[in-house]
């Protein structure tokens, strides 16, 4: 069935297909019309799930900590200030390999206060031990929901997954989107089975302490869990299209890297503007090309390190910075890329915090400049001639 | 009615092989409560003296299904253990948090207040030992007047804790709670009760226990229910109930022991003055003013 969505409510349309068992919801802004659109899910029966009013980010991922404890699918979803209130509880979930399926509308964090979207919230958190995907448009956002339980679920994995959309680009734009039909949803995502859960008949302790002796165990299977969703993600997306007939790319897409002498790695809503823009500098004789990380846990070591190894430089294109050093992406780019041996000239641009607009004269600036060389670390927008 | 509790209580033990310090009021109050709850209570203990003394990888101490939360979290757990165990249809069990003072009254207070506010269908036990014991005794927000901390020092400036108690009772039937009481560890038979009463109610029900941490208090390991008997039977804690819109209390003493006693039995209280007493003592006949004039006797 096909219908005019946001991303958000794509994302919900997605989350009802994979039923989860309970939901804790809490408003923020840009990713309140997710909670929304499941609530009127749950009121009308298309959804059959606990629907839980918790009073906190914190305590949404705590509750949805609970319920995965419980054996229970669960699911939430946060942005910005609720994503760093709820921070303690990401550690958590990961540590107790809960598969617990979370949206996270990107979006900038204060201060200064601001609602737009940039990516400093989630990346903030890439340490917090569960896999990140970033979605580029709303059919991906859908699909996301749904490919993202199977992914976390997989006993390998038992991991939870965090989901990120651009907050407003992505969350508040509509595009046509293809909504899969239940019983194809049903036949591509089993109910939840876990041993990894409180039993009735067999009581355990869970979410424990250990030592300085076992700790560091617990710590490296977590670890291997994370690093186990590389192979699950790809064999997942060979299901999907097999059973939806949409196919997707695994870690990173590649545009026209092939043959590219400049490209741009960068990861959402910003990457077709990116793509266009690169085929516009090809007709100039430019050849450009464009990297989309669609995970950064796991992240694609390989993948970037293949795609960029026989180009003449490259930039980073990231809505983050981490003060005092430059963006986070590009800190795991040029590691991927150390590890590999590949020794070519990177660059960092950092834009649309804020939600700042980064137009496409602004990519094109980027192609350019690298082409000549430039500053490690650019701010788009301010220096130079662009200072507003 | 003691010996009656002592002949019916189970033999079965959920709470064992511990490292506690010994006296432990805390572990004493989740003992008998899953004594209470038997085999099908999950519980959940924020981190704190509970889970930091029973869940230690591999030695771990509960028979029953167990969890530790977040610190904050004890009562958002249980509602997504209990919204997740019947979403997967289970119906025999009982969703059981046992968290501190701290745990409780200061940080834990907002996810307690909506697990409230949503009529969960879980039991929250608070077992107030009046200070952060695991953290080695610092001041929480259910620290009595006077009490000496590691972070309330009693000087010549400042005798100890300023404030009072925050009364986490009265907070909880607030919300209007379908249960909550009081209860301490020197009133076991009144506390096993009153989990058994809370186990039959459907909703949210809130338990406060006065459970005595001999190490913090400045008690020896083998006063604990004594001093703990004896808090309430100078009036300094009471025990009560609220249910169906009513309080009620359950144990009227005709006549009140020595606060001054009480006090100086402890080592956290020894400094205080008899000014420092003459407060506490008046604070507590104000307190049973409010009792006699709003609860049924």
């Amino acid at each position: 069935m096909r219908k005019f969505l946001s991303g958000n409510e794509a994302f919900a349309e997605g989350i009802r297909l994979a039923r989860p068992q309970v939901i804790s919801a809490y408003p923020i802004t840009p990713q309140t019309i997710v909670v929304e659109c499941l609530s009127e899910m749950v009121e009308d029966g298309s959804l059959s799930a606990e629907y839980v009013h918790v009073e906190s980010e914190h305590s949404a991922m705590s509750c949805a900590i609970g319920a995965s404890a419980a054996g229970a699918r669960a699911f939430t979803a946060t942005s910005s200030q609720g994503l760093l209130y709820m921070a303690e509880c990401l550690y958590y979930a990961s540590g107790g390999r809960f598969p617990i399926v979370m949206m996270n509308a990107d979006r900038s964090t204060a201060l200064p206060w601001n609602i737009y979207g940039d990516q400093r919230d989630s990346l903030s958190q890439l340490d917090s031990g569960g896999i990140q995907a970033y979605a580029e448009n709303a059919q991906e956002a859908l699909d996301l929901a749904l490919m993202s339980y199977k992914i976390a679920e997989n006993k390998k994995v038992s991991t939870p997954y965090m989901a990120n959309l651009d907050g407003f680009v992505l969350t508040h734009t509509y595009e046509t989107v293809d909504i899969p039909e239940r019983e194809q949803a049903d036949r591509f995502l089993p109910p939840y089975e876990t041993e990894n859960r409180i039993d009735l008949e067999n009581p355990r302790n869970m979410a424990f302490s250990a030592g300085p002796d076992t700790n560091y165990i617990f710590k490296y299977k977590e670890h291997e869990g994370v690093l186990a969703a590389r192979e699950v993600i790809t064999e997942t997306e060979k299901e999907f299209a097999e059973i939806f007939g949409r196919k997707y790319t695994g870690l990173i897409e590649n545009y026209r890297t092939d043959d590219a002498d400049y490209i741009i790695v960068t990861l959402g809503s910003i990457a077709g503007l990116c793509r266009e823009t690169a085929d516009k500098l090809r007709e100039q004789g430019i050849k450009g090309g464009v990297v989309r990380i669609r995970y950064m846990r796991p992240f694609p070591n390989e993948e970037i390190a293949a795609s960029l190894r026989n180009v003449k430089a490259y930039a980073v294109l990231e809505k983050d910075i981490s003060f005092g050093n430059e963006g986070t992406v590009f800190t795991n780019v040029n590691s991927a890329l150390k590890k590999a041996g590949v020794n070519v000239n990177g660059y960092n641009y950092i834009g649309g915090l804020g939600g700042r607009n980064i137009s496409a004269s602004d990519i094109e600036k980027i192609y350019r400049d690298i082409a000549n060389g430039t500053e490690s670390v650019n701010f788009i927008g301010i220096g130079g001639e662009d200072i507003g | 009615m003691a010996n009656k509790t002592a002949e019916s209580i189970s033999r079965d033990e959920y709470f064992y092989g511990h490292k506690a310090c010994a006296g432990c009021g805390g572990s004493l109050a989740v003992r008998a409560a899953l004594k209470v709850l038997g085999q099908n209570a999950v519980s959940v203990l924020p981190a704190g003296c509970m889970s930091a003394v029973g869940f230690n990888f591999p030695q771990l101490c509960f028979s029953n299904n167990s969890i530790i939360s977040t610190f904050a979290g004890t009562a958002s757990m249980l509602t997504g253990v209990e919204a997740g165990l019947r979403a997967r249809g289970y119906k025999d069990f009982t969703a059981v948090g046992f968290a501190g003072d701290g745990g409780t009254a200061d940080i834990g207070i907002q996810a307690l207040s909506g697990a409230i506010d949503r009529n969960d269908n879980i039991i929250y036990i608070c077992y107030d030992n009046e200070a952060y014991m695991n953290t080695g005794i610092q001041k929480s927000g259910l620290t009595p007047f006077g009490a000496k901390t590691t972070t309330t020092p009693a000087g010549a400036n400042i005798h100890g804790n300023i404030r009072p108690k925050k009364n986490m009772f009265e907070i909880a039937a607030a919300h209007d709670i379908p249960y909550a009481a009081t209860a301490s560890v020197g009133y076991l038979p009144d506390f096993i009760a009153k989990v058994q009463k809370a186990s039959k109610i459907e909703g949210t029900k809130y338990i406060h226990v006065i459970a005595p941490c001999p190490t913090g208090w400045g008690v020896a390991p083998d006063e604990t229910v004594e001093i703990a008997k004896e808090v309430v039977d100078c009036g300094l804690w009471y025990l009560a109930e609220y249910e169906d819109g009513e309080f009620r209390l359950n144990h009227n003493p005709k006549e009140f022991t020595s606060v001054e006693a009480y006090l100086k039995k402890q080592g956290r209280f020894r400094h205080l003055t008899d000014d420092d007493i003459q407060i506490i003592t008046a604070s507590r006949d104000k307190k049973w003013e409010h009792i006699e004039k709003t609860f049924q006797l």
